[in-house]
């Protein structure tokens, strides 16, 4: 696993399950309510389905599917994380989202040796903040859905 | 203006831009190799282009200035500021003949010959003599003299394979009215615009759409607003917009057509053919995103048509043809559709080929292929892997041909047809929409979603529910409806996007009769609500392995739809051989070709038992209105077809319930016809025989196990006596005429089958279990008129058996006909090497007795 060196940077805080996770505000297009997902069927698991998002259909990803996390306690209104990759854009389905914080590069740590697997190929590495830990989300990995998740 | 020179003018303004430029670079950075390359490529493409378009005076200048340039470049000349002058000099030339040519369309009358002198002499090496004052006036009347070109120029190499250039050579007749009044600027009446700024354009007028779409919907719940005249204003100018942004990805085909000429050009050449290649319609303009899409397509094809379709000289000198070969093209506008047909006047499709190389490749069985009309036979070339080239040339014939263009064009929502005529031609009738981005699509509901079902594949709506003319039938899983006398499958939409079975399971649904290439077949929805343009966006990269979805798209209202793919619902219905019309009977007939297997119909008549009959035997299935089953003269009769069908029911009499449909069983054999009337058809199974032949009552053939269930076939042979007591005697006289026929086989099963159909075509019938038993029948002087024989028999089997026969002494003329599951290709062959006459499949009836009848004749004509 490699360790991402991130400059100081500003980071997004989001929960899923109760797990805080932090997504770069670099890559980060938008924060929205989702408003009406149409589901897609025979789509994966990991897709909510898709969304109109300013007249741009947004891809809602189900971040509890991605990272197996238990479906119970889903948030009554849902908010998205809008980020877009090659031309695409995709909304990343949390419970809440937090605030903004700017962590310097050497409070993260790489992923420990016992993260589950399913883990660790979307984490960048561990942030330790005051009483939490925040797990730096690999948005490139978690929107790669082919080869690299067979590989993994 | 013509639209060719137009765009030459557009283009070479910008080069002449771009070399002045950079001449003037080059003065400063004399050498700088890559600079003087670049200079003379554009040199190069104008004089080029000229020669191509037929401008002799541009074309000298042009050739004048490249000579001295080639020399620069080649190092021979130094670059120097005289000798930029002196090109800069020419290249004025060269913009004040192209201005001309703007306002005119002609090439002004001039005399270059000063500047000619000037250019050659620098081109060897004195650069003192200046280009001269401009002298574009008429002077003397001395033609320059053009120097030979030696250099051979792809794009100007003339066309020999072309009659009727579509667009070459300036052309008079038009004039342009705009261009004409501002020559001042060359090419100012068009731009070039990226492709980028354009479907960036698209993108915002689609959205453009979407808000209008949604502001109309929020205004048609209002009864008085003030809306809605400035929204009616909107609507009508978003429309227009619209129209014109799309007008600006229009091209015309005759680009996708542009580089034929030389390909049928060089191919000729190549076969030793004589082609004539004619292009009508090329001005016909379609999206640019389409027109990509067709382009190899319809390369492919015309290939095909030189290589395949059309004849070498002397063939069809002896065909009584004319020697050169035609292949058209042409476009034309129909409807939202744009449809472009590929003719050849060549031999046509050869179906004897066709036949054989789909009998080769298994596509389908003897049975199936024989009974295919020419035009069922010759869709074949659309399967993959099929090509009818003998060989392969280097031209075609590599199998990765029609299938790979059917792809294509119905990838695009397209369809494609072929006629074809033996000695007199083929055909392809393309048929493509104009545009991808914005459809008319129907918007449906299945299990609680909508979709949106592009217009184009829909043919019509049925409406289903309860004591309405149409229901949804269903034999075994597979549900149908009937329509005009055919049966059409049936797929539900909710079930195949693997939602809860919605449509499926409530009686009142929406068919939606859907035709992709020329497969029909319909789908099932809960609801239709309206038709709506849409704009199609494509899904996102992580959707689009779902076959099933073309695209997604915004509603009115803001929420995103998918919009199904009928092509991808085609494909889930019948994934390989859903290309046969679904006709009545077809599906029956080619359940029972399947091998090794019996096909059976599982009914209920009288009891609940589970009653088999042989599908092969079955004619068709009916449900009639008991209403209409009439009583004359003790017997029940149903009117069918403009005749009177007797009917009767296993259990020896019939209680029609008013109101209620009765499934009938019709049998038809020659001119008559019967009716068994069952309670119930149940099924049809497909299996392999286990049977225990313990025939328990008159009126079955004894008990197999299907399904795992206890199962008594049915004796349809001793009901159709029962119907018509002169069946048999009837049939005596048609066909079999009292012939002797041997019956050679070890089930018990198939023997029970087989004897009571010869028996009613009229032949007397011996049967026996195994090949010994018949070959001692042979010792004792038993003589028959025809054999059939099983080939999987115990101890000698049916090849063993024949080379027996043949083998003599006594029977070796007599015709022997190989009844077998097996009908591949190779089982054929070796059947036929064994000393069979025939070779059938055991579960075609007709074929069966076709064959004996054949072989019959046959004898008797030889005789």
């Amino acid at each position: 696993m490699q360790t991402n060196t991130y400059e100081p940077a500003d980071f997004v805080t989001v929960s899923v399950g109760g797990q805080l996770f932090g997504i770069p505000v670099s890559v980060i297009q938008d924060v929205f309510s989702p408003a009406a997902v149409t589901r897609v069927p025979l789509a994966r698991p990991e897709v909510s389905g898709v969304l109109n998002l300013r007249g741009r259909i947004v891809t809602a990803i189900d971040l509890r599917c991605r990272f197996s996390i238990a479906d119970e306690e889903r948030p009554e209104r849902p908010m998205a994380i809008g980020i877009e990759k090659a031309g695409e854009v995709y909304g990343l389905m949390v419970d809440e989202v937090g605030e903004v914080l700017r962590l310097e590069a050497g409070d993260i740590d790489p992923n420990p040796v016992n993260l589950d697997d399913r883990w660790a190929r979307f984490s960048a590495g561990i942030h330790r903040l005051d009483g939490r830990l925040m797990v730096v989300l690999d948005v490139d990995r978690l929107l790669s859905f082919g080869s690299l998740e067979d590989a993994a | 203006m013509d639209d060719l020179l137009t765009e030459f003018l557009t283009e070479t303004a910008e080069s002449l831009d771009v070399i002045d430029l950079e001449l003037v670079t080059l003065e400063s950075d004399p050498n700088n190799r890559a600079l003087i390359d670049k200079i003379f490529r554009l040199v190069h493409t104008i004089k080029g282009t000229c020669g191509f378009l037929g401008l002799p005076r541009l074309e000298t200048v042009a050739h004048a200035s490249e000579t001295v340039l080639g020399k620069v470049r080649d190092g021979e000349l130094a670059v120097t500021s005289e000798g930029v002058t002196l090109i800069l000099a020419s290249l004025d030339r060269i913009k004040e003949i192209l201005a001309h040519l703007g306002q005119t369309q002609t090439e002004p009358e001039g005399d270059d010959a000063q500047l000619l002198d000037a250019l050659a002499r620098a081109a060897e090496g004195d650069m003192s003599a200046g280009p001269g004052a401009k002298s574009t006036q008429p002077a003397i009347e001395a033609a320059p003299e053009p120097e030979p070109d030696q250099e051979p120029e792809p794009e100007a190499a003339p066309v020999a394979a072309q009659s009727q250039p579509p667009a070459r050579g300036p052309s008079r007749e038009e004039s342009a009215p705009p261009a004409a009044k501002g020559g001042e600027a060359i090419g100012a009446q068009s731009i070039r615009v990226n492709v980028d700024v354009i479907e960036n354009l698209m993108t915002m007028v689609s959205e453009l759409v979407l808000t209008r779409n949604q502001l109309l919907e929020m205004v048609r719940h209002l009864d008085d607003s003030e809306f809605k005249v400035p929204l009616q204003r909107l609507s009508a100018v978003t429309g227009e917009l619209q129209d014109a942004v799309m007008k600006t990805r229009m091209q015309p085909i005759g680009n996708a057509w542009s580089k034929l000429p030389r390909i049928v050009r060089d191919l000729a050449h190549e076969l030793g053919k004589k082609i004539d290649l004619q292009m009508i319609g090329a001005e016909t303009e379609l999206d640019r995103q389409v027109l990509e899409m067709i382009k190899d397509p319809l390369t492919h094809m015309v290939r095909n048509s030189a290589d395949h379709g059309l004849e070498l000289p002397e063939e069809r000198r002896a065909a009584g043809k004319a020697e050169t070969g035609r292949i058209t093209l042409r476009a034309y506008h129909e409807g939202g559709h744009i449809l472009i047909e590929v003719r050849d006047d060549g031999r046509g499709l050869d179906c004897e080929k066709i036949r054989q190389k789909a009998l080769a490749r298994g596509l389908a069985t003897e049975g199936v292929i024989e009974s295919m009309s020419e035009a069922q036979l010759q869709k074949f070339i659309f399967h993959p892997g099929f090509s009818t080239a003998a060989k392969v040339t280097n031209v075609s014939g590599r199998g990765v041909g029609m299938d790979v263009v059917r792809t294509n064009i119905e990838q695009i929502g397209g369809t494609i047809e072929l006629r074809s005529q033996a000695g007199k031609g083929t055909t392809f009738l393309i048929k493509i929409p104009l545009t991808l981005a914005i459809v008319s699509a129907l918007i449906v509901s299945a299990g609680e979603a909508r979709f949106a079902v592009p217009q184009l594949a829909v043919r019509e709506l049925v409406r289903v529910a309860p004591g309405s003319e149409y229901q949804i039938e269903r034999i075994q899983n597979a549900a149908v409806l009937r329509l005009r006398n055919k049966l059409l499958p049936l797929v539900s939409l909710s079930e195949c996007l693997g939602m809860a079975a919605g449509a499926s399971a409530q009686r009142d649904a929406f068919i939606i009769v859907t035709q992709v290439g020329r497969r029909q077949f319909g789908i099932i929805v809960d609801a239709v609500f309206d038709t709506e343009e849409i704009v199609v966006k494509p899904v996102a990269s992580i959707l689009r392995d779902i076959p099933l979805f073309s695209g997604n798209t915004i509603m009115g209202d803001g929420s995103v739809i998918m919009i199904v793919d009928p092509n991808g619902l085609a494909d889930a219905i019948a994934p390989e051989q859903g290309e046969e019309d679904a006709g009545e009977g077809e599906t029956v007939v080619r359940l029972a070709d399947r091998q090794d297997k019996t096909a059976f119909l599982i009914v209920k008549a009288g009891n609940d038992e589970p009653l088999a009959v042989p599908l092969a035997l079955v004619t068709r299935l009916e449900e009639i209105e008991c209403e209409k089953l009439e009583t004359a003269g003790g017997r029940t009769v149903v009117q069918y077809r403009g005749r009177l069908m007797p009917v009767i029911h296993p259990s020896g009499y019939i209680a029609p319930e008013r109101g209620k449909r009765q499934p009938l069983l019709v049998f038809a054999e020659g001119d008559r016809v019967a009716g068994i009337a069952v309670d119930e058809i149940v099924d049809i199974v497909e299996e392999r025989l286990s049977i225990e032949l313990e025939p328990d009552s008159s009126g079955t053939l004894g008990t197999a196990v299907l399904r795992g269930r206890a199962t008594r076939i049915f004796d349809v042979a001793h009901y159709l006596t029962s119907i018509h007591a002169d069946w048999f005697s009837a049939r005596l006289k048609a066909t079999g005429q009292g012939r002797r026929v041997l019956l050679v086989d070890d089930s018990a099963f198939f023997r029970s089958i087989l004897e009571p159909l010869l028996r009613a075509a009229g032949y007397l019938v011996t049967s026996v279990g195994d090949a010994a038993e018949a070959l001692r029948l042979r010792e004792q002087g038993e003589s028959f008129d025809a054999i059939l024989s099983d080939i999987e028999m115990p101890d000698t089997d049916g090849f063993g058996f024949a080379a027996a026969v043949k083998a003599g002494p006594g029977w070796e003329t007599v015709p022997l006909i190989a009844v077998s599951a097996h009908g591949e290709p190779d089982d054929i062959a070796r059947g036929l090497a064994a000393g069979f006459d025939a070779y059938v499949s055991k579960s075609d009836r007709d074929q069966i007795l076709g064959a004996i009848a054949d072989l019959l004749t046959g004898q008797r004509a030889a005789a």
